[in-house]
């Protein structure tokens, strides 16, 4: 293998401004949405006191979980030693830093205050553990940055894979608890299961590698420069295995239910769709097994497209709505069923909901201010490349495969 | 005036100041044991008590929603007319068993956990619950991430989704925070009881009882010693300030 060189975009093209200009839009209609959701107050929203986290959370969920598994490719690098993801380790830190920052914009923006963002940053309660992922946050962006700096500080390089394996281990201790954020409630149906950790670990790699691929296929489309099929069908095959993963997870969490009567319940409300659950049955089987996972599949195994970077990108973008479904299905839906309290009885009467099944409808504002974080991660990206060198000149095969032979 | 007469005025004079004092040394005394268990403001609460309620649903009535009204009234809850969003301390639900058929009714709020979800999950310590079991939301560090309204278990709390015009001074509250049943503290401190509680035994319910399930002598302990009182999800072992009789 011969010597990467990183280097800068130019970043002067009309289209590489318009796409600034573009994502910075919705960055501002982000900001009007928080603006206009705090004057206001949150009924002017599709949450309530029934569905207290809305749309906002699906995008600011996955943007995190995504985050979490962007740095696979660096991972895979540093602590597995496997060469060939080695030039793409520093654009994996960066595309890590710039979804968490998307995700943890929109996390905040939604809050009912968020001008008090400095006393979530002071008063800890450690048994919390949306404490301790906001210290997780912070650590990520701290050892991502370090890790970064040390990739691309040629003085520092020799430090660059314990900086690498600490990344790693946060990484995972970052996802393990976003999972367990769900995993540690115990009052619903569909959550209160130590497995949503695991399976949002799981879940990173599948959505974050596919975020990932997008971002490289794009850059290296955008700036023309040589991207060998090396690195790309190593990835697809990668994001295969991810994929499969996943669903493996999805079908042991539903099995895992269906043996527990008590679960029975919440069970058919997904699966089926009763308990009017339709709504949220069809997301879970379109959008997240169907669209998120099957095609995907079909689409990076299928015979006859293993060079085809079209279809790759397609599946790519069907993995990350899949995933935004995932997050829908998860966050939305259990919260939606309703939760039991008064077992072997059904309610008759009441002001606030009990036993009803809740229909969530998003409104304009949470789309605007979930877009907003996509649009983020995508300006960070797209300045971060500009910046510093973050990309390799060339990808092409006789210089990122190490077991290239010249023909 | 004779010295006799002065002589007598005087012992008169002593012997009821001498009553007068006994009965004022006496009288705190029994004092604390007719009226609640006020504690002075200067002094902290304690662990030695535990406040609770006890609900009694044969004595609830279909219909009946002055427990309601009393805590609207009390803590400034006034509504929107927008159900989906208003905030709700207390609310009457009323249940069918699926099998029997025999209906209940009941008021459902903060039921007051010993081991609440809403604190355990709090980020900044906001929820938190007071020695003498009192689970309340300090809303001045509240950052309205509603993590406690997806952990509680019972639905007992409300996001204030827009402007709180009609506040009172005792009970604090703003736009973007998380509030919930106080169990009336600012009367409990002074020694009183919850508005609902007053409200259901005015309306001549008396369905509700509060009082120290610490104190083996309290009205509501020798209630929960003769009758019992479950807890609702009691599975969760959360072991609730709140109990009910006839669920």
């Amino acid at each position: 293998m011969k010597k990467i060189h990183l280097e800068q975009i130019e970043g002067k093209s009309t289209g590489y401004l318009g796409l600034i200009a573009l994502l910075g839009m919705f960055v501002l209609g982000a900001i009007g949405s928080m603006l206009y959701m705090e004057h206001e107050g949150h009924w002017v929203s599709g949450m309530d006191n029934q569905i207290v986290w809305g749309l906002p959370h699906v995008f600011a969920v996955f943007l995190i979980v995504a985050a979490s598994g962007a740095l696979n490719v660096a991972s895979i690098s540093s602590v597995f030693q496997k060469k060939i993801y080695k030039p793409l380790a520093p654009l994996s830190t960066l595309v890590a830093l710039a979804l968490l920052t998307g995700g943890l914009m929109v996390l905040v923006l939604d809050l009912g205050r968020p001008d008090r963002l400095i006393v979530a940053m002071t008063y800890y309660n450690f048994k919390s553990i949306f404490a301790w992922n906001m210290i997780l946050y912070n650590g990520f962006f701290v050892i991502v940055g370090i890790y970064a700096w040390f990739m691309l500080d040629r003085t520092m390089k020799k430090y660059s894979r314990y900086a690498g394996i600490a990344a790693f281990v946060w990484r995972l201790a970052l996802t393990t608890g976003t999972g367990s954020i769900f995993g540690f409630i115990v009052a619903r149906s569909g959550y209160d299961m130590a497995m949503m950790a695991p399976m949002f670990v799981i879940m990173s790699f599948s959505f974050g590698l596919a975020f990932f691929i997008l971002v490289l296929l794009a850059s290296y489309n955008g700036t023309g420069r040589p991207l060998g099929d090396a690195v790309v069908n190593r990835l697809r095959s990668l994001l295969g295995t991810f994929v499969f993963a996943t669903l493996y997870f999805v079908i042991v969490y539903h099995l895992s239910n269906l043996y527990a009567t008590e679960h029975h319940g919440y069970e058919t409300f997904i699966l089926l769709g009763e308990s009017g659950g339709e709504t949220y049955s069809n997301i879970f089987w379109i959008g997240q097994i169907f669209l998120g996972s099957l095609l995907p599949i079909a689409m990076i195994y299928a015979p006859g497209v293993k060079n085809c970077r079209k279809t790759l990108a397609a599946a790519c973008l069907l993995v990350v709505l899949g995933g935004l479904a995932s997050m829908y299905t998860i966050i939305i839906a259990g919260q939606a069923y309703p939760m039991e309290m008064f077992p072997g009885m059904e309610v008759v009467s009441t002001t606030f909901f009990d036993g009803a099944t809740t229909q969530y409808s998003a409104s304009f504002p949470e789309l605007l201010l979930g877009l907003g974080g996509v649009a983020m991660t995508l300006i960070m990206i797209a300045l971060g490349i500009k910046v510093l060198g973050f990309l390799p000149a060339t990808l092409e095969d006789s210089i990122a495969d190490p077991h290239h032979k010249a023909e | 005036m004779s010295n006799s007469e002065v002589n007598i005025s005087r012992r008169s004079f002593v012997e009821k100041s001498a009553t007068a004092a006994a009965a004022l040394s006496i009288a705190p005394g029994v004092f604390l044991h007719t009226v609640a268990e006020a504690k002075p403001a200067e002094q902290a609460v304690t662990s030695a008590v535990r406040w609770g309620m006890l609900i009694d649903t044969t004595k609830c009535a279909s219909g009946c929603t002055a427990c309601v009204s009393a805590c609207n009234t009390e803590n400034g809850i006034a509504s929107h007319n927008r159900p989906r969003t208003d905030q709700q301390w207390i609310r009457k639900v009323t249940l069918r068993d699926k099998q029997t058929k025999h209906e209940i009714s009941l008021p459902m709020m903060c039921q007051h956990c010993e081991s609440p979800p809403c604190v355990d999950v709090c980020p900044t310590g906001a929820s938190f619950k007071r020695k003498d079991g009192i689970v309340l939301v300090d809303r001045h560090i509240c950052i309205g991430c509603r993590y406690c309204m997806m952990a509680c278990p019972y639905k007992a709390r409300s996001f204030a989704h827009e402007t709180v015009d009609n506040t009172v001074d005792y009970v604090p509250r703003g736009k973007g925070t998380v509030e919930s049943c106080t169990l009336c503290v600012h009367r409990v401190d002074e020694g009183g009881t919850p508005a609902c509680v007053e409200a259901c035994a005015e309306a001549e319910h008396g369905a509700m009882i509060f009082g120290d399930i610490k104190n083996p002598e309290s009205e509501i302990s020798r209630q929960l010693v003769e009758h019992g009182g479950k807890q609702i999800r009691a599975d969760l072992g959360l072991n609730t300030g709140v109990r009910y009789r006839g669920i």
